[in-house]
């Protein structure tokens, strides 16, 4: 029964759509670009995770946050302390004046591995950081804002805010954090080298399997219930909490799931690029996964991946031939996407390739099944998990 | 506080002392009322007499600065919005204000008081008893034949209708309604009292309303409001034939 009803999401319209995204990621680009160009595509990759949870926060809820790179950040940094420390055995930093640190710290005179270090000798520790450090912070974020009703606009400057605050104290503190240069020369995982090309092309398909696992887990959400209250909260919110719900603490929840998915997906950057530092968390770094998030379109989780894949390579292939081009691309590019197609890239897609698929598919139900009821075409033709429409004959 | 202690127990809902205050204006002033279970109670009174008001103090949309109200031997000033709800307060706003995005079958599902909490609502299923008490309330609000249809969709009425029916399936002991009539057509009023009708045979029911007409149709005692206080109240005759309230509110 469970498994029958798998097989038939498979060939849903939707399963397929899944399974498209599955053999371009695992088959095609795979197959046709090169070690190095792979490797791009999975850096790509890492910020469709946090595009995901902007999907999910921003898109769904309405909760815009211009901070996620923090996140994303916090993710990042909690791996590549893992690493770091794993590069700077005593034997590896030798010529230092204090062997088994950092090679940073020594240079800003630092005699021992600070506190908050230590912890990240464990690799189980550092997995679990990677998510719960995030986490954290959104969740008292949340609890400070959310249940003191402050959104919209005013919760977009703050986290804003916080994107600065986090860059401005992590170039301050170069000590404990590498400064602006950030944290560099990570080598080995577990004693892994990961910088060849064969365990880059192993991450690659790491961070893919990552990321379908995070598209599930958003699907879930969003075909729930829950995902349902989300979508009502954005436009009735008054309504919801008079209806018994506690609208700060599914804002809360969303918000921490979006950085849970953002600390995954800095996680994987380091991993795949083999270096972290504030440039990728701050408040252009930040505002440019919105615009990730709103190319791909809003409200789908799926658009958002291809959102992501598209912009970035844009901006490889453009910053390679003019790169004091490319800001202003982006943000004719942003304004462009908000003019002409708020819903980005599935919004179009929903307007223009549909209703061409909907032919496609009606010609081979004629064909294949034709004794088909109307009634079972047009339940396959309109499989949509939100609208999954409730039949009487269901009871 | 005027009004001595009463034996609250007595009423399902006991308002006393009740006032608020924005900036010094004092938007309810010292208000006492009470509330007998399964009465219709009809507030009426000019613009800005309060009325909205009182019912955002009930359900906690506004804090009252001073003054208690105790639903059910419960107090409620000092509870949040959703805690009022579960302790069965449901409101229904002067505009429509229905999920638009949302079929109406999801519509009344979202009402439904299961799942309330982040991890329920995760959990949430459609079970049958979810699709019976859906089923059952739709009947009762006139929608059976549009369950699937996006609310958007819908009339103004109908969108009226379908917000009343997301408080019933809420199964709150007493029902807020501001100006359920306004913007309906004659057919869509009559059916608005019949529905009332039948609402009150098992819930007590709080209206704020401006048709005299419709007033008369459903409400076992009407209280007035004027410039935050109570002015007059009683039955409609009673209130009708009132001088001070022929004098602010319905003229001569």
């Amino acid at each position: 029964m469970k498994h029958s009803s798998l097989m038939k999401w498979f060939v849903s319209r939707e399963g397929l759509y899944y399974l498209a995204l599955a053999f371009l990621l695992v088959v095609l680009l795979p197959l046709t670009l090169d070690s190095f160009r792979l490797n791009m595509v999975g850096k790509y990759l890492t910020y469709a995770f946090v595009a995901i949870g902007l999907v999910m926060c921003w898109g769904k809820a309405g909760i815009l946050s211009l901070g996620q790179g923090v996140f994303f950040g916090l993710g990042g940094y909690c791996m590549a302390m893992f690493l770091k420390l794993e590069a700077s055995t005593p034997e590896a930093t030798a010529i230092q004046s204090t062997p088994g640190i950092p090679d940073f710290m020594d240079w800003n005179q630092l005699t021992e591995l600070p506190w908050f270090w230590e912890p990240f000798h464990s690799f189980s520790f550092t997995l679990l950081a990677v998510i719960g450090v995030p986490v954290l912070l959104a969740f008292v974020i949340g609890i400070a804002m959310f249940t003191r009703r402050v959104g919209g606009v005013y919760f977009a400057i703050i986290t804003q805010a916080i994107a600065a605050v986090l860059t401005i104290l992590i170039i301050g503190q170069q000590g404990y954090t590498g400064g602006v240069n950030g944290i560099t020369d990570l080598q080995t995982l577990m004693g892994w080298d990961i910088r060849t090309d064969e365990a880059r092309n192993i991450l690659y398909f790491i961070c893919v399997g990552m990321l379908f696992l995070c598209l599930f887990a958003a699907r879930l959400v969003q075909n729930r219930k829950l995902g349902r209250i989300l979508v009502a909260m954005n436009a009735q919110e008054m309504r919801v909490r008079f209806s018994g719900y506690d609208v700060a603490a599914f804002k809360i929840f969303v918000f921490c799931l979006a950085a849970a998915f953002a600390g995954i997906g800095g996680a994987l950057f380091t991993l795949l690029v083999g270096f972290m530092s504030p440039s990728f968390i701050g408040i252009v770094a930040s505002i440019e996964m919105v615009i990730f998030c709103a190319l791909g379109g809003r409200l789908s989780i799926l658009g958002a991946v291809y959102g992501a894949l598209l912009v970035n390579a844009a901006k490889s292939g453009f910053s390679e031939s003019f790169p004091e081009l490319w800001p202003f691309a982006m943000g004719a590019l942003f304004i462009g996407v908000v003019l002409a197609f708020p819903d980005g890239l599935a919004g179009l897609y929903k307007s223009y390739v549909m209703p061409l698929e909907n032919k496609v598919f009606k010609r081979n139900k004629s064909k294949t099944a034709p004794v088909a009821t109307r009634q079972t075409a047009e339940k396959v033709d309109d499989y949509s998990p939100m609208n999954d429409t409730y039949s009487p004959e269901k009871s | 506080m005027s009004t001595a202690k009463s034996i609250s127990g007595d009423f399902l809902l006991a308002v006393e002392g009740l006032t608020v205050s924005f900036d010094g204006f004092k938007a309810v002033d010292d208000l006492s009322f009470y509330l007998d279970p399964r009465e219709i109670r009809v507030i009426i009174g000019p613009n800005g007499a309060g009325k909205t008001t009182v019912l955002d103090l009930i359900c906690g949309k506004t804090k009252a600065t001073t003054g208690s109200i105790k639903f059910a031997g419960k107090e409620l000033t000092k509870l949040k919005e959703h805690q009022i709800v579960h302790s069965g307060v449901g409101r229904k706003f002067q505009t429509p204000s229905v999920f638009e995005d949302l079929t109406v079958f999801e519509n009344l599902e979202v009402s439904y008081p299961q799942g309330h909490s982040v991890i329920g609502a995760l959990a949430f299923k459609r079970d049958t008893a979810v699709i019976e008490a859906v089923e059952d309330v739709a009947k009762t609000i006139f929608l059976t034949d549009v369950l699937n249809e996006p609310a958007a969709m819908l009339s103004h009425g109908q969108k009226q209708w379908l917000e009343i029916g997301m408080l019933l399936i809420q199964k709150p002991a007493l029902l807020m309604l501001d100006e359920p009539v306004a913007g309906m057509s004659v057919a869509e009023r009559k059916k608005t009292a019949e529905l009332l009708r039948v609402i009150t045979k098992d819930h007590t029911v709080l209206v704020v309303e401006h048709d005299m007409q419709f007033v008369g149709d459903i409400a076992d005692r009407v209280t007035v409001m004027h410039q935050g206080k109570v002015l007059s109240e009683g039955s409609i005759e009673h209130v009708k034939s009132d001088p001070k309230v022929i004098e602010v509110y319905l003229g001569h």
